[in-house]
């Protein structure tokens, strides 16, 4: 059972909304969607949905061409970041109404119903309605909702984004614990790569309509193929600068120098965009190849136990993010060290060119 | 000044409230009285009026035409607009937004443009002096307004709502009586209610397209007077029967009425 789409797009008019994708989920795999708002998240879950209808392709499902099949044909479930739920019926309703509609026989409706409430803690409030619960309480009876049919395809759109810090955390942790022994291919759609690298399971970076990457979670954040992945998987944005490689050393720059260690050593002379995620950047020199670089401070933001620094180094705006309380005063000129070991270099196509 | 604050509403209520007790000071007094002193409230109360309205056919009749007539045309508007505003608020189609505007213009022009066409019209085809053609002709200005205040309410609703009831199987049907329909009961209360209102008070097209079987209240009360003089403490009496249904009506959608009057938009 695995979900394949071959070659999908969509396209309104002269608008092209998803790039002609390729993408193969496996059975029982953990799929993330990862992009900024309007990277096409929603649209391209719709299509795999069978909610929209792809103006090019084909979506396959357990070796069934599904294209045209609509999505009451198919078994599927879906959750949105809106908290939609029926409003004229009870939770309880809402929850079996699936199951209803289905034709289950009401001694399982209710079995299922009082399991799935229980798992999400929602048995107290099984009379009431939906507009008379929290918003935390509204999400978790959509999710019971589609959870209690054994769908095949689990859509999670942006679930969490409107729940209020507290509730996100609960939700989230309990999230893969629902899934532990599911058989079922689970699309779940963030803005967050921090709650991409919390999940794991496999991310599809999606940019503009299209997926510039998909793969491990892990393997994507540590080795982006290109520029687009590396930026859509970074928060806050990554740094990026012009530099230029001649004989054995990289300059940024007028000051900044370092020599090119392992495969950097083979690359031919010219210039690249190096890359560098805000962590790396530090006040302190550390790692294990610390180059020095300056600017002037526009913005410290001291949080509990982290400094955030942005400061504008040759034009380009940079971001440190460091343990530890580091003041900075605004408009003066600083010294920040980054760890080049970790940076990553990509040619004039935006492809990255090494480790 | 604050121990003065109280006047300004209060002379504004009973600016109000005047005409509505006159109405109804005049429905308890004898002719004779209404005609003969000035009293402000009746110095001989008599309750034959209402006793006439209640027991002489040709009074009550016209309460119960009025009454057929405005339910038709409130159940019939209603109903053939429900699927117009979800149309308009769910699918775009090629000239919608004209379309949806246009709509509004049909209540742009007075009901009396339309008397003389619809007499013609019902008079050759044998509608005339049906309870049918006057709820047919109140559809011309009640189906627009309809669509308009649903469309607004429909709106309100996510589309999303749409799509997962799709995905947890629901058949188009299904959803829309069950779900959705349930979901804009506010609206299609407020819907209602104006379309019973309008068709309640209009009363050119309803007295030039009935004449006995048909005949509406206000028309009753008109040429009554006109026969046997002038009834007044009668007339009063039917007049305050007449605000009844009305205020019965506006109190079910009481909560959502200033939406209805935002044609569901807010």
């Amino acid at each position: 059972m695995t979900l394949e789409l071959k070659n999908v797009g969509l396209r309104f008019g002269a608008e092209t909304h998803i790039f002609p994708t390729d993408l193969k989920l496996e059975d029982g795999s953990f799929n993330i969607l990862l992009g900024t708002t309007l990277a096409g998240k929603t649209t391209l879950m719709k299509l795999m949905a069978g909610l929209e209808k792809p103006t090019s392709g084909e979506v396959w499902f357990a070796g069934k061409n599904v294209t045209g099949v609509s999505v009451r044909r198919r078994n599927v479930s879906m959750v949105y970041q809106q908290f939609i739920n029926y409003p004229n019926l009870s939770v309880y309703e809402n929850i079996a109404s699936p199951l209803k509609v289905g034709g289950t026989p009401d001694i399982i409706i209710k079995q299922r119903v009082s399991t799935m409430a229980e798992l999400l803690k929602l048995t107290p409030m099984l009379d009431r309605r939906p507009s008379e619960l929290s918003g935390g309480q509204q999400q978790r009876t959509a999710l019971a909702r589609a959870l209690v049919k054994d769908a095949d395809l689990v859509l999670l759109d942006e679930p969490l984004a409107n729940l209020d810090f507290k509730l996100r955390e609960e939700l989230r942790d309990e999230l893969p614990k629902l899934f532990a022994d599911r058989d079922c291919i689970v699309v779940y759609a963030t803005t967050e790569p921090t709650e991409a690298l919390l999940f794991g399971g496999n991310t599809a970076c999606l940019f503009e309509g299209r997926i510039s990457q998909f793969g491990p979670t892990g393997d994507l954040y540590r080795k982006p193929r290109d520029i687009i992945s590396a930026e859509v998987f970074s928060d806050p944005p990554m740094n990026a600068a012009g530099i230029e490689k001649k004989g054995n050393t990289f300059h940024l720059g007028t000051k900044a120098r370092w020599d090119a260690a392992g495969e950097l050593s083979g690359l031919a002379d010219g210039t690249y965009t190096l890359g560098i995620r805000p962590h790396h950047v530090s006040p302190v020199s550390r790692g294990e190849q610390p180059v020095a670089v300056d600017g002037r401070v526009i913005v410290a933001e001291l949080s509990g136990s982290e400094s955030v620094i942005h400061f504008n180094m040759d034009g380009s705006t940079w971001v440190s993010q460091s343990h530890g309380i580091h003041p900075f005063e605004v408009g003066s000129q600083a010294r920040l060290y980054a760890d080049m070991s970790k940076a990553m270099i990509f040619d004039g196509n935006g492809r990255r060119v090494s480790a | 000044m604050r121990r003065l604050s109280w006047l300004v509403p209060t002379f504004y209520i009973l600016f109000l409230m005047l005409p509505i007790y006159w109405l109804l000071n005049m429905s308890f007094k004898t002719t004779n009285e209404i005609l003969g002193t000035f009293t402000l409230w009746p110095q001989d109360f008599t309750l034959d009026n209402y006793r006439t309205i209640f027991t002489d056919p040709t009074w009550y009749t016209g309460y119960i035409n009025s009454l057929i007539y405005v339910t038709m045309n409130t159940v019939l508007s209603v109903c053939v607009a429900l699927p117009a505003a979800y149309a308009f608020s769910r699918y775009r189609f090629l000239g919608d937004k004209h379309l949806f505007f246009w709509l509004l213009t049909n209540r742009m022009a007075p009901p009396a443009v339309f008397a003389l066409p619809f007499f013609q019209l019902y008079s050759a085809v044998g509608l005339f002096d049906t309870h049918i053609a006057v709820a047919l002709a109140h559809t011309l200005f009640n189906i627009p307004l309809a669509v308009w205040i649903l469309e607004g309410f429909m709106s309100g609703v996510p589309k999303e709502l749409d799509e997962t009831a799709y995905i947890d199987g629901h058949s188009f049907w299904s959803f829309f009586l069950k779900i959705f329909v349930p979901t804009i009961a506010a609206g299609i209360g407020v819907a209602a209610f104006f379309c019973f209102m309008f068709s309640w008070v209009e009363l050119l097209l309803a007295k030039t397209l009935t004449a006995v079987d048909a005949k509406p209240i206000a028309a009753t009360m008109t040429r009554t007077a006109s026969t046997s003089g002038y009834e007044l403490g009668l007339l009063a009496a039917a007049g305050s029967l007449t605000i009844v249904p009305g205020a019965f009506v506006i109190y079910f959608v009481r909560n959502y009425i200033a939406k209805g009057f935002a044609l569901g938009r807010v």
